[in-house]
């Protein structure tokens, strides 16, 4: 008998992280352009810069690996056009890959298994480096262990791999590891080590700082293949990070390292001997400390050409860009080659960027700053850096030891010089609150986050929407129903007309111009009259369906006379006429046939003959239902006809007709029907792109009177529908309209909002996505000399838009925040919400304004010259001061977007939480209370005090500060409670109510949690405590007992570091922890039905304690890896009217979802269908993906979604091969209940 | 006698390939300095882990990295008193 757990959930993520590890260039492709690989989270992505775009970032390839990528690097076989991708992931195993370009997959090279999984101490893979010819790679774990593997050329394209040589170093910590660049010589690894054998138990403190680091050279001795020591030399303590510069017989080889306060040039071949240094250059102004010392994080080397010069771009912590050059001379060694030696190195100011994880410079001049907080920014450089007045260093002005004096480097800061910038994009990362609600009244709820960190932090809003790209928005003379576009012959590229249907029954016509629109003049077209249709049809005909009949006109032109006046002209006019009482209820065009239906339920066909004329089918259909829309597809290239039209019948269904004789040699026969729940409203027939062998499908397309859109595959040969999939797009009919959208076809459904349906370009799925911006009734697609996009219309507005990028469904706004924001905290009853923001070791706004101030006043004679002060902290970041805090409260308008209150904290207090509320002896008054801490320290944690700040809003943009309460520690969560407020003061909950002078103390329960209260959250009586160490406790509140009284009663088996809560229901609470998991609690309904019994809580108080904990615990319900800290967890829904599920957000910028699974057998499927996808499409990582999942703790009770969407991708072999070994009771699944199954999972609750 | 001298050998052995294995005699410091050195390279093995550090002191992820390989050095103070 198999047994369920009580709750099972369909783990699914809306955002992947978007925080970088690594970012390295290459030619992935092998098209002679560098690429970008990027690892961020659990996925390696793909990115190329289109110099022809712009500088714009297009993603290739994006794909999750199951495990926590911790390096990439990338290596070239000699003889191979391309470079091959390298990662080491927490599988234990070396993965390599090449790209395949055209089928978007990388291909297994090697799978090395080498240690233990997961991340730790001694096993390799913390370090990747890999020799610039290609012949091997080292991994190399921070403690002891090293290994080597050689890499060689078989046939073609294959890569052999060597066994791993071990280079093992017991007690040697590594800081960082790279490959030297050797040319022919055997390659050489070098890394900065430190050795801790000499720390044991009789070291006095402080013997730390006597251990030295080294360079140690690893050489890999291709002849005797195993790796030798290629000596060390001691190296400054501070050195944190090593660059390899250029070497083989034109340059000089070596490394730069990189320490405190300095940058060292040092070489193998002449150990001690050519070393060169050079000090960091330290900003001047008024608010910058001379005195602090700069360290170098990361950077890169830029090459011209073969033999050209080359030169570093290092970054700075502050973000200062520096241009490293090295200068050589020729020198004979020994042997009597000539090799270029060092012999000066020089430093000089280059531009600020944001700080980044990872700076790639591309061959074609861009610069990709993938920045460790807030948008990935890219540059375009402009220039080398050779005519700026900046000031430059070199080696012979600094000494080689860092402990003797020299005089100081300074620079002053400016605005971009050398780079600029061309492109940014969008991240989220770091998320540090998020908060699900529907502010704007109007469309399915909102996701509002506060990302980034110092003075990169935004405020950001993301949408379930595709963006577009506004061209015009203009007024219509008149209301109008429908629009079309059409051009005059079947050889014209662009649209000439646009047909408006008017509301007052008439017909406007206008011209597309070179660069404008205006009226189309007298083309023999009907104006009087209302119409139903606009085609360009057969050679150089146009056509126009209107209720009373068809006008055909051939050989409209436009010419300019003698006057420069553009005038229109056109040939024969041939009408067809209504029988009479009839009208034309509805048609279907395409270039070479029309469709329309009468209002008797008769539809006639007609088809293009010689001259473009029409020829009526003899074929007829006769409908008892009145026929509500019509569709025809476009006629396939290479062919005369369309082979099927589709009619939408009042009696609730959808009917396919052949329009190419079948084997009886008959037309307009039905093949096929589709029932639906309304009747059809609009119906559309269109090829678009999906993974059948062909790369193109046609599918039907349905509108519904109920608002339904239902998208069904019509089977190209015998016309048969299957794998309708529906979704309900509001309560409005819908109307369809067949576009190009990133230059593939795309159906617009326009209904309460308007969706568009397209296919993923990446994935080839099918998917239906809101349109971000204003709504609109009718649109046609729109190609124009200057312009290609979509043509719509809303009663008098025109606009014209194009979709340019269909990879991302969700679209963000932002506006900054001016430090790292720490809590997001909604106000229920004004639509405000309010940010409390902190930075650590950071100069307060007081103090860089007063230093600002006496800079100005003191030096007059600054001619114009920027100080510090005015240049934008967004990119250069705020003065650093150690020990001191800036922070702030800001007030936000969600629906105007923008900031409407800032208060600056002083006395170097920073605030952490915050809660807005009324109290019950203040009914009117809206408050909201800021926790706040003074000198505050992480580690060790030290304060001198803390307290609560209330303040009370005003009005929509003031808050008025009313008092400070002390607390015994500060306060890291607030809580609103039966109008009062919860604090909880380090290990202490705290009930207070308000006082004019101070907050007054109603309840306390001391000691209430075993660390520090991190989150509060409530039902009723009920209070959840999340610790920051010990997971959380279950505390009653007893108002009745005298004095009141707050009593822990349940708490955890696990220590759980928590980080965020939200309570599901009375009993059970789900959280994340600081280690990536997210996991379920539930009270047992015995132990809290008893919490709630008496009123006085005496039994509460008088059971004994177990394991000095409360007296009773919690259950686990369920329990899941997601591989990201989960800062904000909610229990809301996501589209209109859709059910509760779990929504979390992620540091590194993830968005995620636990949605529930009601059925259980749609929960045994699924569980074995991840079953089935984990043992025969097993992550490219090497990774188990069960133990992936279930990283500290088994995974329990949650499908990983993520790796069940991967199903769609499959091959439809492998779908039917999974599907057939399904087996859940009752009637078998097929492949497309299971796909319809997966599609709903994420349409229903998410998107 | 040859056994035990074996499985001594066969210890040590063991004690070498895998840091961190301990034996009859493990000293309350040795072995709090080898949780203590999991941990650091734990936050430095896990990104998220690494930043959210960085993010808490508003210091970059690399040089938070630094730091925390540097504590791995010496991670714990020496005993007060020795026991013998």
């Amino acid at each position: 008998m198999t047994t369920f757990s009580s709750m099972s959930l369909y783990s699914l993520t809306l955002q992947p992280p978007s925080s970088t590890v690594q970012a390295v260039t290459g030619d992935y492709v092998g098209s002679g352009r560098e690429q970008i690989l990027c690892a961020s989270g659990s996925r390696i992505s793909i990115v190329q810069i289109s110099r022809k775009r712009g500088g714009a970032v297009i993603e290739l390839f994006s794909e999750d690996m199951f495990a926590i990528v911790r390096s990439i690097a990338k290596f070239r076989i000699t003889g191979v056009t391309k470079d091959y991708i390298a990662i080491t992931t927490d599988s234990g195993r070396f993965v390599s890959f090449e790209f395949l370009q055209t089928t978007h997959k990388l291909r297994l090279i090697h799978e090395e298994t080498y240690g233990k999984s997961g991340v730790r101490r001694v096993i390799p893979g913390e370090y990747l480096a890999a020799d610039p010819s290609g012949r091997a790679v080292m991994l190399a774990s921070i403690e002891k262990n090293r290994i080597a593997y050689l890499l060689q050329r078989a046939g073609r394209s294959d890569v052999t791999i060597s066994s791993p040589l071990e280079a093992h170093r017991p007690q040697s910590l590594m800081y960082c590891l790279v490959a030297l660049d050797q040319g022919v010589d055997n390659p050489v690894f070098a890394s900065i080590e430190a050795n801790y054998g000499r720390i044991d138990a009789e070291s006095p403190p402080g013997t730390d700082a006597t251990v030295d680091k080294h360079i140690m050279y690893y050489e890999l001795d291709m002849g005797l293949n195993h790796v030798v020591d290629r000596g060390f030399e001691k190296v400054d303590r501070t050195s944190n990070i090593l660059f390899a510069v250029p070497g083989g017989h034109r340059y000089p080889g070596g490394v730069l390292c990189c320490g405190e306060d300095s940058i060292t040039y040092l070489s193998m071949q002449r150990i001690n001997a050519t070393r060169k240094r050079v000090a960091i250059p330290r900003r001047e102004g008024p608010t910058e400390d001379p005195n602090r010392k700069r360290h170098i994080i990361g950077g890169a080397v830029l090459k011209r050409g073969k033999t050209g010069k080359f030169f570093f771009l290092l970054q700075s912590e502050d973000g200062d860009l520096f241009k490293v050059s090295l200068d050589s001379v020729k020198s004979r060694s020994f042997e009597g080659v000539e090799t270029p030696e060092v012999d000066r190195i020089r430093i000089k100011y280059f531009d600020t960027i944001p700080v980044a994880s990872s700076i790639c410079v591309l061959k074609d001049g861009f610069v990709y700053c993938a920045s460790e907080s807030g948008d990935r920014a890219v540059y375009d450089m402009v220039s080398l850096g050779e005519d700026t007045e900046d000031p430059e260093y070199d080696s012979t002005q600094f000494p080689l030891d860092t402990n003797e004096d020299f005089s100081v480097p300074f620079f002053t800061p400016r605005p971009l010089q050398n780079l600029s910038a061309v492109d940014a994009v969008p991240s989220q990362n770091p998320i540090m609150d998020m908060d699900v609600a529907d502010m704007t009244r109007n469309e399915a709820p909102q996701i509002y986050t506060v990302c980034g960190s110092g003075a990169r932090s935004t405020f950001r809003v993301t949408k379930n929407a595709m963006a577009v790209l506004e061209a015009i928005d203009t007024p219509l003379p008149e209301p109008a129903t429908e629009i079309w576009t059409a051009r005059l012959t079947s050889e014209d590229e662009f649209d000439t007309l646009i047909v408006l249907s008017l509301i007052s029954g008439s017909t406007l016509l206008l011209r597309v111009g070179e660069d404008n629109v205006d009226e189309a003049g007298s083309i023999g077209l009907l104006t009087e009259t209302t119409t139903l249709g606009v085609q360009q049809f057969g050679e150089d005909c146009v056509l126009q369906v209107h209720p009373r009949g068809i006008r055909q006109v051939q050989g409209i032109e436009y010419n300019l006379d003698e006057k420069d006046q553009v005038v229109a002209t056109h040939g024969r006019i041939t009408d067809w006429a209504c029988p009479p009482h009839r009208t034309i209820v509805a048609c279907a065009t395409n270039t070479r046939q029309v469709t329309i239906a009468l209002s008797s339920g008769d539809i006639l066909h007609f088809e293009a003959a010689a001259h473009g004329l029409l020829a009526k089918s003899e074929t007829q259909i006769h409908l008892d239902d009145t026929v509500t829309c019509l569709a025809l597809p476009e006629v396939p290239e290479g062919k005369t006809r369309a082979s099927f039209l589709a009619v939408g019948v009042g009696d609730q269904t959808v009917r396919v007709y052949n329009l190419i004789p079948d084997h009886e040699g008959q037309v307009l026969q039905e093949v096929s029907l589709q029932a639906t729940s309304a009747p059809a409203t609009a119906v559309a027939i269109c090829n678009m792109r999906d993974r059948s062998p062909q790369g193109y499908g046609m599918y039907l397309h349905i509108g519904l009177r109920s608002g339904v859109y239902i998208r069904t595959v019509i089977d190209e040969h015998n016309g048969e529908l299957r794998g309708a999939q529906a979704r309900s797009l509001g309560h409005i009919a819908i109307k369809l309209a067949r576009v190009f959208a990133a230059g593939e076809p795309a159906v617009i459904a326009m209904g309460a909002r308007c969706h568009i349906s397209y296919a993923h370009p990446q994935t080839q799925n099918l998917s239906t996505t809101p349109l971000s911006g204003a709504h609109f009734t009718s649109s046609f697609n729109f190609s124009g000399p200057s312009f290609k996009g979509i043509i719509a219309m809303k009663s008098s507005e025109l606009r014209i838009f194009q979709i340019n990028d269909l990879t991302k469904k969700l679209s963000e706004n932002s506006i900054p925040l001016q430090y790292t924001p720490r809590k997001l905290v909604r106000d229920p009853y004004n639509e405000l919400y309010y940010v409390v923001q902190s930075d650590n070791n950071t100069m307060p706004h007081k103090t860089r304004q007063e230093l600002s101030a006496k800079d100005v006043n003191g030096d007059v004679s600054m001619n114009g010259e920027q100080g510090m002060g005015e240049l934008p902290a967004t990119e250069f970041g705020y003065p650093r001061m150690l020990g001191s805090w800036a922070s702030c409260i800001q007030v936000i308008d969600p629906i105007a977007m923008q900031v409407t209150c800032t208060i600056e904290l002083e006395d170097n207090k920073c605030a952490l939480s915050a809660a807005a509320f009324s109290f019950d002896s203040q009914p009117d008054t809206f408050f909201l209370a800021v926790g706040v801490a003074k000198d505050l320290i992480f580690s060790p944690f030290h304060f001198t005090s803390g307290g609560v700040r209330l303040y009370k809003l005003t009005s929509r943009s003031t808050l008025e500060f009313l008092h400070e309460t002390p607390l015994d520690s500060p306060p890291l969560a607030l809580l609103p409670f039966k109008g009062k407020l919860l604090t909880g003061d380090g290990r202490n909950l705290t009930l207070f109510d308000y006082g004019t002078k101070s907050l007054l103390r109603k309840a306390r329960a001391r000691n209430c949690v075993p660390a520090r209260i991190q989150d509060l959250k409530t039902q009723g009586s009920r209070i959840v405590v999340a610790d920051q160490a010990e997971s959380v406790t279950y505390v009653v509140h007893k108002e009745q007992a005298h004095p009141q009284l707050l009593i822990p009663f349940a708490d955890d088996t696990v220590t759980r570091h928590t980080t965020s809560i939200d309570m599901l229901d009375y009993n059970t609470v789900a959280g994340g922890d600081k280690f990536g998991n997210v996991w379920l609690l539930r009270c047992p309904k015995e132990v809290s039905d008893a919490a709630d019994e008496s009123n006085d809580g005496q039994h509460l108080l008088q059971s004994k304690k177990f394991l000095s904990g409360t007296p009773n615990r919690l259950d686990l319900v369920a329990h899941y890896y997601v591989n990201d800290i989960p800062k904000a967890i909610q229990k809301t829904s996501l589209v209109t009217g859709g059910e509760q599920i779990i929504v979390w957000a992620g540091l590194q910028g993830t968005l995620g979802t636990f949605l529930p699974i009601t059925s259980r057998r749609y929960f045994k499927m699924f569980q074995q269908l991840e079953l089935a996808m984990r043992l025969k499409h097993k992550p490219i990582s090497g990774r188990d993906h069960l133990a992936y999942r279930s990283y500290y703790n088994p995974v329990k009770a949650v499908i990983d979604g993520d790796l069940v969407e991967r199903f769609l991708l499959l091959s439809r072999d492998d779908r039917e091969r999974i599907v057939a070994e399904i087996d859940v009771g009752g009637a078998r699944l097929d492949v497309d209940d299971v796909e319809a199954q997966i599609w709903l999972m994420r349409s229903y609750y998410a998107f | 006698m040859a056994d035990k001298l074996r499985a001594t050998q066969q210890l040590e052995a063991l004690q070498a390939r895998h840091v961190g294995t301990g034996h009859a005699d493990t000293t309350k410091f040795e072995w709090q300095s080898n949780v203590a050195r999991d941990q650091y390279s734990n936050f430095v093995g896990h990104p998220a882990t690494l930043q959210y550090m960085s993010i808490g002191v508003g210091m970059p992820r690399a040089l938070m990295r630094n730091q925390q390989i540097d504590k791995m050095i010496q991670p714990m103070q020496p005993p007060k008193c020795i026991v013998y």
